[in-house]
């Protein structure tokens, strides 16, 4: 069982090394997540209720924008250097690889707008439980945004205008997850609880990583022939 | 070796089905014409006045069919694209880019005459139905479709990135479906709902098929005639179509 992971965590270290070789990129991806959902109040105004209302939303929608900032590098680089054929052609299972560095992309980009959402939540004057809510409905989000956008990134890979094309692609595809994710909150507000939306997001977490590591596979495959 | 009347295989290849595909064209626009008429004078003259709608509903005689077809050619596109990925024919990828833009007019016709509807009906040109939203969502994926393939220069590679996209589009769609309508439930009472339309007078349904038939037929027609362009296209420095451009 180990041995066959090996192929998966040599990928994830592989591209944690380098973006810890590139921390400005990560940290740029964080802030732009947290100007981005502070522009919202500034634009729709300081009312302490209405700001309650649309902190889930707003904060879910700056992870959607956050993640794709990312996305474009998910596979770009590595195909530049040529890194990425060697990777297709090597004995070790492609999909394990392109698995790995979908998880390191969500460790990068999803897992730090995780942690900083609860700050960004009392910001809007979110309560305890509904910051704890709004915090693991993005912990079992992102990974979403991750797995559904690398079958983008690998599809857009070397194509003319890739980043604004990689967004409508992808973007439709996210709306299940932004409706679960920022349900759950306002599910929870209306008294219904947030355990139905939290279970489908876990859901589609289960179904997305099942199937999207293997779909990338197969874009990225058409990519390089 | 083959003793079945038709060899289907022999119209995967472009070269042959370029001229079915020009014999065919008469006869479904032909038929879409003929179906159109008898459609909207059903639906424009014989069908009676809605109780409640009065002349206004007409419209969906418009709206119903091609919301039926926006979302029949996407499944028939994912069809043609699971087809060209596990069989590799060329003539696969070139039938679901031909069949995308009638699909995307649709979609785009089907929330116009909605909205036209709407307004009337509704006092609202947009409301965020589940229904409205989905379509919306759909006519999306249509757009991305059609970029991604616009935007790939290599057309075998743009045959099978677009094939794999609408099949991730396919599987989406009940997904957005679902999601969409439970959202709405959540956010919103049932203020406007569509389920609940009165029961149909025959003649109402049946111009409303008539004119689905039609629409069918001419997304035959159109795609065809779209897809002998592309053939004609890619297939440019081949023997047969210097053969046939000379004729």
């Amino acid at each position: 069982m180990i041995r066959l992971l090996a192929p998966f965590r040599q990928s994830v270290r592989r591209d944690l090394l380098l973006a810890a070789r590139h921390k400005t990129e990560i940290i740029t991806a964080l802030f732009f997540f947290v100007i981005v959902v502070n522009l919202l109040p500034l634009g729709i105004g300081p009312d302490p209720d209405l700001l309650r209302k649309i902190a889930p939303g707003a904060l879910w929608i700056g992870a959607l924008l956050a993640t794709l900032l990312g996305l474009q590098r998910l596979f770009a680089p590595d195909h530049a250097d040529g890194t990425l054929e060697q990777m297709a052609l090597s004995p070790q299972s492609f999909t394990l690889l392109v698995a790995g560095k979908i998880m390191a992309h969500w460790l990068v980009a999803g897992l730090p707008v995780v942690l900083i959402a609860p700050l960004l939540g009392v910001q809007f004057d979110l309560s305890g439980r509904s910051l704890f809510i709004l915090t693991l409905s993005l912990l079992l989000g992102t990974p979403i945004l991750s797995l559904i956008g690398a079958v983008g990134a690998a599809l857009t890979l070397g194509v003319r205008g890739g980043g604004a094309l990689l967004s409508l692609l992808i973007l439709p595809l996210y709306i299940p997850a932004l409706i679960f994710g920022a349900g759950a909150v306002e599910a929870d507000l209306a008294g219904i609880g947030p355990d139905g939306h939290l279970s489908l997001l876990a859901a589609l977490l289960v179904v997305s990583t099942f199937f999207a590591p293997w779909v990338a596979t197969v874009a990225l495959r058409v990519a390089l022939e | 070796m083959n003793h079945s009347l038709v060899n289907w295989f022999k119209f995967a290849s472009p070269a042959s089905f370029y001229p079915l595909a020009g014999r065919l064209i008469p006869y479904f626009a032909a038929v879409a014409m003929a179906l159109l008429a008898a459609g909207l004078w059903i639906g424009l003259l014989v069908a009676p006045t809605d109780a409640q709608q009065g002349e206004g509903y007409r419209i969906i005689f418009v709206h119903v069919p091609v919301s039926w077809m926006s979302m029949f050619i996407y499944c028939v596109m994912a069809f043609w694209a699971a087809l060209g990925l596990s069989f590799n024919t060329r003539l696969s990828g070139m039938m679901t880019s031909a069949l995308a833009p009638t699909g995307a007019l649709f979609a785009f016709l089907s929330l116009w005459t909605g909205a036209l509807w709407g307004k009337p009906m509704w006092g609202a040109w947009w409301v965020w139905d589940a229904r409205l939203t989905s379509q919306l969502i759909l006519f999306f994926l249509y757009l991305g479709f059609i970029a991604l393939q616009a935007a790939i220069d290599d057309p075998r590679r743009a045959d099978k990135a677009g094939a794999i996209l609408a099949l991730v589009g396919v599987i989406n769609v009940p997904i957005i479906y679902f999601s969409v309508q439970w959202w709405n439930t959540l956010h919103q009472g049932a203020s406007v709902s569509m389920t609940k339309a009165p029961s149909m007078a025959h003649t109402m349904l049946l111009g409303m098929l008539l004119m689905a038939l039609a629409f069918w037929a001419y997304t035959i027609a159109v795609a065809l005639m779209r897809v002998r362009c592309i053939i004609l296209e890619r297939e440019l420095t081949s023997e047969w179509v210097k053969k046939n451009a000379m004729e």
